[in-house]
C-alpha cells in the first residue's frame, strides 16, 4: 500500500479515519488551525478532541464556476457535527438540488486527493450521505 | 457631548466601466464632487480619509491629494474588506466628532470592471512532494477540495444557511432570485447603475449558475466607480448658508462593529451577529428604530446575503424574513423599501466605493433630489454594508429639519 499523508493536519487517518480539533482549556472553543491563543476567551492552553464522524448538512452550495484548475461542480458546505461545525465538501452524490438536502445526514469519507513524485497519496476527506 | 456629524456634500461617478480614467481619476471626479456638492474648498478640509482595497498600500489618500491639494492634512487611507468605503466615512467622522476637524473628506474608490471571481485563487500544480504548511498543515490547496473561499459560494451558503434555521417550505433557488428581480426592477431608474437592465424571473433563473442558488445576476457586478462625502459639524454647519443647512443630512448614528467569536464563525463567516450589533447600536444612537426607516440601502452583495439582512437589521420579525420578502415590503412601493438604487446586483459594488455609494443614495432621497425614484417624504434611511473578515458600517441618516 502507497504512504499516505492527510490534506491538513487535523485529518487522522488509519483505521477510523476522523478529524482533531484544538479545543481551548478554559472555555471549550474548537478550532482547527494553528492557535496562538482563543478567539473566544483569550485562553492559551488547548487540548486536542476528536470531531464526531456523522452530522447534519446546515448548508450548502454547489460551485459551477471556480478559480482556473479547480473541478466543478462540487458541493461544498456546513456540517453540523455533535455541536461541532465543520467545513467540508458532500462528496459520493450527485452535485444537484434533488440529491443535496439541508438537514441530511452525512458521514466523514476519505478520498485520493493526489500523488507526489516520491509515491505518497495526499489523503482529503468530505461528507457523505447515508 | 460630542457635536453631531453632518453630511454637507456628497458624489458618486457612474458605476461601470471607465476604461479611460485610473482610480486616482474616478477618486478626483468624486472628491471634486463632493467638494463642489458641498460649497466648500479642499483647504477647508481638516482629515482626508481615503480607501481603494486592491491598491491598499499604495496611498490613495495622497494620491488625490497630489491632483487636488496638498494641504498638509492628516490622510488616514483606510482598508477593511467591503466595509472600506464606510470605514473611510467612519474615520471623517469621528475626527470632527472628537473636535480635531471642523469639516472632513472621505474617498472610496474601486477599478474591478472584468475582474471575476476576487477570492480562491487559481490551483497550481501540487507539490513534487507533499510538505504540509501553513496554519492547516495542508500539503495542497484546499479550495475545491475542503469547502469553497469564492465569495458566491460562501453568500450562497449563508442564504442556505438561514432558510435551514427557519424552516422554509418554498422554493430556496426561486425566493433568491425574486430578489434579484426586485433590485434589477429598481436599478431602471437609477442613471448611475452600471446595469439597468429589467430581467425576468426566467432570465434571471436560466443566467448561468456560479454557486447554487446564485446565478450571475444574482451576483454584485464587478465595475469601476468612487464615491466622496464631506462632512461637518454642527457648530461649523450653523455659521454656512441657509441653502448648505438645509441640503445637509444629519449623521444620527455612524456604527462599525467586527465579529464576536461564536461557534462556527472560523468555519462558515457569520456575518449576521457583527450586523445585528451594529444596527442595535445604530438605532440606540439615532434614537430610532426600523419601523422609522424610510428605506434602506443594504450589503446584497449576493441575492442570498439581502434575505439574512432583512432580519439581521430587524426590518423583520426575528426569524421572518421570508415572509417579510414575500410580503412585498422591500420593493420600492413597499413599507421599507430595500435598495432602490438597484443594489450591488445592479448598480455594481467598486469595493471600497460602495459604503459611501449608498450613503450617497439615502442621502439623495432625503434631499429630495432622487429624480425618478425618488421615494416620496423620505425623512429616515439606513445604509449598511459588510466586508469579510469581518466588519460591518451602519449608517443612519436623518432628513435636516
Amino acid at each position: 500500500m502507497a504512504k499516505q499523508i492527510p490534506l491538513v493536519d487535523y485529518l487522522v487517518l488509519g483505521d477510523a479515519p476522523h478529524l482533531v480539533a484544538h479545543e481551548c482549556a478554559s472555555c471549550g472553543a474548537r478550532f482547527f488551525d494553528r492557535r496562538n491563543a482563543c478567539a473566544s476567551c483569550s485562553g492559551t492552553k488547548f487540548k486536542s478532541v476528536d470531531v464526531p464522524t456523522e452530522g447534519e448538512l446546515k448548508a450548502y452550495t454547489i460551485v459551477s464556476f471556480a478559480a482556473p484548475g479547480v473541478p466543478v461542480p462540487f458541493v461544498a458546505g456546513v456540517i453540523d457535527c455533535g455541536g461541532t461545525s465543520v467545513r467540508a465538501n458532500v462528496i459520493n452524490t450527485d452535485p444537484d438540488p434533488e440529491h443535496v438536502k439541508l438537514g441530511m445526514k452525512v458521514r466523514l469519507a476519505t478520498n485520493v486527493v493526489g500523488t507526489d513524485d516520491e509515491g505518497t497519496e495526499a489523503i482529503g476527506f468530505g461528507f457523505e450521505p447515508y | 457631548m460630542a457635536e453631531n456629524v453632518w453630511i454637507l456634500g456628497i458624489h458618486m461617478t457612474k458605476f461601470g466601466k471607465h476604461p479611460d480614467k485610473d482610480t486616482v481619476d474616478l477618486a478626483t471626479e468624486a472628491a471634486m464632487g463632493a467638494l463642489n456638492d458641498a460649497g466648500v474648498q479642499m483647504k477647508d478640509m481638516g482629515i482626508l480619509a481615503a480607501g481603494s482595497l486592491m491598491g491598499a498600500g499604495l496611498g490613495m489618500g495622497q494620491s488625490i491629494q497630489k491632483q487636488i491639494g496638498q494641504t498638509g492634512i492628516p490622510v488616514y487611507n483606510v482598508a477593511n474588506a467591503c466595509a472600506t468605503g464606510a470605514t473611510a466615512l467612519r474615520t471623517a467622522v469621528m475626527s470632527v466628532k472628537a473636535g480635531e476637524s471642523d469639516y472632513g473628506l472621505a474617498v472610496g474608490v474601486e477599478k474591478l470592471a472584468g475582474a471575476g471571481l476576487l477570492a480562491g485563487g487559481a490551483r497550481k500544480s501540487d507539490e513534487n512532494v507533499f510538505t504540509p504548511s501553513g496554519r492547516y498543515g495542508a500539503v495542497a490547496p484546499v479550495d475545491g477540495r475542503i469547502g469553497t473561499e469564492t465569495m458566491p459560494g460562501v453568500f450562497a451558503q449563508i442564504g442556505m444557511e438561514y432558510l435551514h434555521e427557519h424552516e422554509y417550505g418554498g422554493e430556496q433557488f426561486e425566493l433568491f432570485a425574486r430578489i434579484s428581480e426586485k433590485n434589477h426592477a429598481h436599478s431602471t431608474l437609477n442613471p448611475l447603475a452600471a446595469y439597468t437592465k429589467k430581467m425576468s424571473l426566467e432570465e434571471i433563473m436560466g443566467d448561468v449558475m456560479i454557486a447554487y442558488p446564485n446565478t450571475r445576476p444574482m451576483c454584485s457586478a464587478n465595475c469601476d466607480g468612487a464615491a466622496a462625502a464631506v462632512v461637518v459639524s454642527d457648530s461649523v454647519l450653523k455659521k454656512l448658508s441657509k441653502e448648505q443647512q438645509s441640503r445637509a443630512v444629519k449623521i444620527a448614528a455612524s456604527i462599525l462593529t467586527t465579529d464576536p467569536w461564536e461557534e462556527a464563525c472560523q468555519v462558515l463567516p457569520n456575518v449576521n451577529t457583527l450586523t445585528r450589533n451594529a444596527a442595535k447600536q445604530a438605532y440606540e444612537q439615532a434614537g430610532v428604530g426600523p419601523e422609522d426607516l424610510d428605506l434602506v440601502e443594504l450589503h446584497d452583495c449576493f441575492a442570498t446575503a439581502e434575505l439574512v439582512h432583512y432580519d439581521n437589521l430587524g426590518l423583520c420579525e426575528p426569524g421572518g424574513a421570508t415572509d417579510f420578502f414575500e410580503s412585498g415590503a422591500t420593493w420600492r412601493d413597499g413599507k421599507t423599501p430595500v435598495n432602490v438604487s438597484g443594489g450591488l446586483e445592479s448598480k455594481g459594488h467598486p469595493i471600497a466605493a460602495t459604503g459611501i455609494a449608498n450613503v450617497w443614495e439615502i442621502c439623495h432621497h432625503l434631499r429630495g433630489e432622487a429624480g425618478d425614484r425618488q421615494i416620496e417624504g423620505a425623512k429616515v434611511g439606513l445604509a449598511h454594508v459588510i466586508g469579510l473578515g469581518s466588519a460591518c458600517g451602519v449608517h443612519i441618516l436623518e432628513k435636516a429639519a
